[in-house]
């Protein structure tokens, strides 16, 4: 059982993500379920009519080096998905800053990462150049106020 | 020139230490080599065939001379007293120990200099116009735009693993000195019929193993979204450039497979979704950058004559000096490329001259040109002789820019542990070959670029004389091409037939050059004879 560094203070999500397709097939679609999984191939957008009975998006990184997962991420979050937006896999802690930026507050990395090193590494930028998701202000708008 | 302000410099600092960290952790075992591997490319560190390699940015090609002078000390302190400019306006160092790294970027951040994205799959160093801001014909200084996109494309948290490399250019001017359609983005700032600068994108351009020329995708983009619309064509390649195979991983191969059309529909939903996210610096960050970059004190009563009594200066002042903007200045090219020499290296000594020049007679700044050369851009037509002597008796004043001597020339097998074949010894062959100034000059413009592999770092696609090392059963081969091109006519080089060895290749290139020189009509340069005449008889001459 992987463990789940999670960034968010509601009730943990314990039921497995289904995939993207069985959740939105017409017929035989689990639209009912709460927790779906993104594989990098899928369109995030498959789900935004949906988004407002999800609870869990799981993010696959089957490799670190596949960077499809971010995109997927910060769409989810630009549309206004609120649940919770975990990255699973190959997520390494290098990655995790950049993860965080882009919407993602749950990590289930596959080789174990220190809570302490995970919030250490999440605050690796005192400031940021781009405006996310993340709510941060960027360093163009600290200049101009 | 564009400084830090604390923001800036607390970004790249914290990129020192996270990377001291990162180098700690892999010394000590805790990060595989595997894991490692993606680290060190984010901070231009390369594993090469002898050494690790440090590719360190220079933004846009634009340096200080105090920038200037500490590349020097770094080429003596860290390496074997040498540094090598390369075709993406940037400096890279062969000899150097992963332990030192973070002190050597620790030295640079001091300068305000980094090593940031020279490498990986992201978007890489921002290049520009080596004229930009001097030159007669731009509508605006090009630089400020990419500051910005510079700025943007740092630590951007979407885009650091990218299908593959990503490279961006932006020019502002009708001569194209960037080869910007030879990118992934390049990006032309223009007016409008209203009088408004905006952007036009081109996408999809590349040298390697399928040369592309960038098609027209945005056009007219309103400069007030240029950020934005960036973020929309990176944000489609992300998520649909391919990923299964690295030699088509390239944004070129997107925009090739799905249609600039059905690309260009994608983006244009993409760009009209971001707009609604306020994601665009306000035009109070540009005019904030773009104040960093107002034009120097010109001396309006500068002479603006030259005294040509010396010859030899004369070869010179034709050849290396360009016209200026302003009345009473030149723009002066240092060749990197003395006969028999490395193309593009300068020795730590040659570094720290040059910084002293530019303090002295270039308003403290120098340019990297995308040929391996370096620009003093605002030089007093008035001190130009003093300034030649002082190249000339260092080695810094070969004659031959534009001409068949100054070769564009990869590292190659020398170094690179992607390589075929050697580079630099085929680069000083041919230069030995062709070594007679009056020869050369005879010849006229002729660019002549060299690759050691089919990634074509040193652009031999786009030379009007183009070699490129490939392996013919473990021996070294060289394959020869004309008529390619950068710039206003872009286009790429044809290859003549059968490889060559090292040898051969020399005399290859000599015979093409004799049958411009009888097929040659009226101000001709090579590459216009070739188009005119075609590669039959450039065939028949060099395979008899
Ligand atoms: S062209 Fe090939 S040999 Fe030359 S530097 Fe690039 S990868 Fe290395």
């Amino acid at each position: 059982m992987v463990d789940v560094l999670r960034y968010r203070t509601d009730e943990m999500v314990g039921d497995p993500g289904v995939t993207v397709d069985s959740f939105v097939d017409p017929v035989f679609g689990q639209t009912n379920a709460s927790a779906v999984r993104l594989e990098p191939g899928d369109d995030a957008r498959a789900l935004l009519p949906y988004l407002d009975r999800l609870a869990l998006v799981e993010v696959n990184f089957p490799a670190y080096g596949d960077g499809r997962g971010y995109s997927s991420a910060r769409i989810l979050r630009e549309a206004g998905y609120t649940g919770e937006l975990r990255a699973v896999g190959d997520v390494l802690i290098d990655q995790l800053s950049h993860m965080h930026r882009c919407g993602f507050d749950a990590f289930a990395p596959e080789h174990a990462i220190t809570r302490e090193a995970a919030d250490k590494a999440i605050a690796t930028w005192p400031e940021v150049y781009q405006r996310t998701v993340d709510g941060r202000q960027p360093i163009w708008a600290l200049r101009h106020g | 020139m564009y400084k830090y302000d604390n923001y800036d410099q607390q970004m790249v600092d914290a990129r020192v230490s996270e990377f001291r960290d990162q180098v700690a952790r892999r010394i000590a075992g805790t990060l595989t080599e595997d894991q490692f591997k993606p680290l060190r490319l984010k901070n231009g560190l390369y594993l090469q065939l002898h050494a690790y390699m440090l590719r360190v940015a220079i933004p846009y090609g634009t340096l200080s001379g105090a920038q200037m002078r500490l590349l020097g000390d770094i080429a003596d302190k860290y390496d074997r007293g040498y540094g090598h400019f390369t075709t993406r306006q940037n400096i890279q160092y062969n000899w150097i120990k992963l332990a030192d790294t973070p002190d050597i970027l620790a030295d640079l951040a001091k300068v305000e200099m980094h090593a940031i994205q020279t490498s990986g799959n992201c978007i890489r160093n921002i290049s520009s116009d080596q004229f930009a801001g001097a030159a007669a014909d731009e509508i605006v200084d090009p630089r400020p735009y990419a500051e910005l996109l510079r700025q943007w494309s740092s630590f951007h948290p979407e885009f650091d693993y990218l299908p593959r490399k990503f490279k961006i250019a932006v020019i502002a001017s009708e001569t194209d000195r960037a080869a910007m359609k030879l990118h992934d983005i390049g990006i032309r700032l223009r007016h409008d019929d209203a009088g408004a600068i905006v952007a036009d994108f081109y996408v999809g351009g590349g040298m390697g193993r399928t040369p592309m020329i960038a098609p027209l995708i945005g056009d007219g983009i309103a400069i007030d979204h240029m950020v934005t619309y960036t973020e929309a064509a990176l944000r489609v390649y992300n998520r649909h450039g391919r990923r299964d195979n690295k030699y088509k991983a390239r944004i070129k191969i997107l925009v090739h497979e799905i249609g600039a059309d059905s690309y260009r529909s994608q983006v244009e939903a993409e760009f009209a979704h971001l707009q609604t996210l306020e994601l665009e610096p306000p035009a109070a960050e540009l005019a904030r950058i773009q104040a960093m970059f107002v034009p120097p004190a010109f001396d309006t009563t500068a002479p603006d004559s030259v005294d040509r009594s010396d010859p030899d200066f004369a070869v010179w002042l034709d050849n290396n000096v360009h016209a200026h903007k302003q009345p009473g200045y030149a723009l002066v090219t240092i060749s990197l490329k003395p006969i028999g020499g490395i193309p593009g290296d300068a020795s730590a000594d040659q570094i720290r001259l040059m910084a002293d020049l530019a303090q002295k007679h270039s308003f403290d700044e120098l340019r990297v040109t995308h040929a391996q050369n370096i620009v003093l851009p605002h030089v007093k037509k008035a001190d130009l002789y003093a300034l030649w002597q002082m190249l000339e008796a260092n080695g810094l004043g070969t004659p031959n820019l534009d001409l068949i001597t100054d070769i564009i020339a990869c590292p190659g097998l020398d170094y690179c542990s992607l390589a075929n074949a050697r580079s630099i010894p085929l680069a000083q062959k041919i230069s030995q070959r062709f070594a007679d100034q009056g020869r050369q000059q005879d010849l006229g413009e002729l660019k002549l670029k060299i690759s050691g592999c089919i990634n074509a770092c040193g652009h031999h696609h786009a030379g009007h004389i183009g070699v490129l090392g490939v392996d013919r059963k473990g021996v070294e081969n060289y394959q020869l091409s004309l008529g390619g091109s950068e710039g206003a006519d872009t286009s790429l080089g044809q290859i003549t037939g059968p490889g060559f060895s090292e040898d051969g290749i020399v005399d290859a290139i000599e015979k093409a050059t004799e049958v411009y020189l009888v097929k040659r009509e009226n101000g001709e340069r090579f590459v216009d004879t070739y188009r005119r005449v075609g590669m039959a008889p450039f065939k028949e001459a060099i395979y008899g």
